[in-house]
């Protein structure tokens, strides 16, 4: 498997660290109940499918990204960099 | 039909023809008293020891493809009772001693060969660890044995004991550790649930879980709706799938974990070894292949394929460990569909929906407690309460703080 990161280029799986579900970019708010943080960290819907996941350029530019894949196939159809939406969030609010 | 020497013998005599199917192949009836989601090694147990143990007869096991199709078809076949937590140990101690009288109870030769397990070290504060894991093992009155570099040498005089990156400083014997013939364990518990008045369907996909003001009151499936006051999901591979139809997540990952299997070998190596530096472990089937695997590839898949990398990491691990295997063919390797639970221990419990059971998360550990996972998951949903060797292995854990990580790695599905 490779991923296209999209700073670094086309690049061998090793260098990447998977972290888990995308779930992990919506955390609950400060003073959220119980149940939210345990669904935030540990309950997941675990598709046999199109998946969205987070990867971390360990060995390369330490980007993180958000990958769009299926977990039956293998197939990568997109990497996009969790970053670069908030940069251009921050230079439109300038 | 109940097996015996007398009855190969008189068989053979007799050109064969005596032999029947081992378990009937029974159609769906209406409703059941309880219906058990899963033909694998784990809803066979179940079934078993709900008919067995409680009485349970009017029962049914719903399985998509073939029974056994699944782990319990494909794996490295290790039983071991080698855990260090308590809520982890006194389960997996119960399981050795299910498998050690299994094939007297279920008149079925499982293969069952207590070879012994030797974990290695090759540092001091491995041995400090692995002398405090043989500590909990015996006080969980199950047998360890912490062996230096040269009671090791006696054991496996083929390692590579002379290397400087990984130096072999000694093993953990687990005297009664071993191996089973894996198919033949579903085969067993088929038949002797089977002999027991349970129906098994095969060839029959629950397509959905119907829920009456959360009472669970049956199932859907390719071969009709079927009516009962208890369902078990015991699916481990696809239990997301199937918890979803009761509109439930589970904290559940799926990650692939790959294993290999070399051409026929004379005996060569006696015992199950475990490399204390990579991800390593290797026996050698009865037929001669060098069974062998590693770590998890470490992202969620359902693809039933591994990757390279691992494939990789896998063979220098075994390369480092004992040089001699290096010429033997691989015939063929897989990857299984683990449940990883983010704590690594697995859950057998109630759900929120009355009457619906769960029995999932074994990681890449399940083979080794098919009995004991049956035998509580039975006793769970006989009684509605956990059994006690399996008291610890709620659902609702990680909410509530009382992991179970046996590794100390962290609450995290991709770290175990």
């Amino acid at each position: 498997m490779r991923l296209t990161c999209p700073l670094c280029g086309e690049r061998d799986r090793r260098e990447f660290y998977y972290y888990g579900s995308d779930d992990y970019l919506n955390r609950p708010s400060e003073g959220a109940a119980p149940d939210a943080w345990d669904d935030y960290l540990h309950l997941r819907t675990n598709p046999a499918g199109i998946t969205h996941d987070l990867w971390y350029h360990d060995m390369g530019c330490s980007s993180w990204l958000r990958v769009t894949r299926n977990t039956v196939t293998h197939e990568i159809h997109a990497v996009e960099a969790i970053a670069a939406p908030k940069a251009s969030a921050r230079g439109a609010a300038k | 039909m109940r097996y015996s020497g007398l009855k190969v013998i008189t068989e053979g005599l007799f050109g064969n023809k005596g032999w029947k199917p081992a378990w009937r192949d029974s159609a769906p009836k209406a409703e059941y008293d309880a219906i058990i989601i899963g033909g694998g090694g784990h809803g066979l147990s179940t079934a078993y020891y709900l008919a067995k143990n409680h009485g349970l007869t009017n029962i049914a096991v719903l399985e998509k493809g073939y029974l056994g199709s699944g782990n319990i078809g494909r794996n490295t076949t290790i039983v071991r009772a080698n855990y260090f937590l308590q809520g982890n140990s006194e389960f997996y101690s119960h399981s050795m001693k299910l498998w050690e009288g299994l094939e007297s109870e279920l008149n079925y030769n499982v293969m069952h060969s207590q070879r012994g397990l030797i974990n290695l070290f090759h540092s001091d504060g491995q041995r400090d660890a692995f002398a405090r894991r043989g500590n909990a093992m015996i006080n969980q009155g199950d047998d360890a044995i912490l062996l230096d570099r040269e009671g090791v040498r006696e054991h496996l005089p083929y390692l590579d004991f002379e290397q400087t990156r990984f130096p072999i400083y000694g093993g953990l014997l687990h005297p009664r550790g071993g191996t089973a013939r894996h198919d033949a364990v579903a085969w067993g518990y088929a038949r002797g649930a089977d002999r027991r008045g349970v129906d098994l369907i095969q060839n029959c996909e629950v397509t959905g879980i119907d829920i009456e003001n959360g009472r669970v009151t049956g199932v859907q499936t390719t071969r009709g709706a079927i009516r009962a006051k208890k369902v078990g999901m015991v699916v481990a591979g696809r239990s997301s799938q199937v918890a979803a139809m009761a509109g439930m997540r589970l904290p559940i990952e799926s990650h692939i974990l790959q294993a290999f299997v070399t051409e026929g070998l004379k005996p060569v190596i006696d015992h199950v070894i475990s490399f204390g530096m990579g991800h390593f472990y290797i026996s050698q089937s009865d037929k001669g292949g060098l069974v062998f695997g590693g770590d998890l590839d470490f992202y969620a898949s359902y693809a039933s394929r591994g990757n390279l990398p691992m494939v990789e990491h896998v063979m220098e691990a075994g390369m480092t460990l004992m040089p001699m295997i290096g010429r033997a063919k691989v015939l063929r390797s897989w990857g299984g569909i683990m449940d990883m639970s983010p704590d690594g221990s697995p859950i057998i419990d109630k759900t929120h929906i009355d009457g619906l059971f769960v029995d999932c998360g074994w990681n890449y550990g399940g083979f080794k407690a098919v009995p004991a996972s049956g035998w509580c998951m039975a006793h769970l949903m006989a009684t509605g309460e956990s059994h006690p060797v399996a008291a610890r292995f709620k659902l609702n854990r990680f909410a509530t703080g009382h992991i179970l990580d046996e590794e100390g790695t962290g609450s995290q599905h991709n770290l175990h």
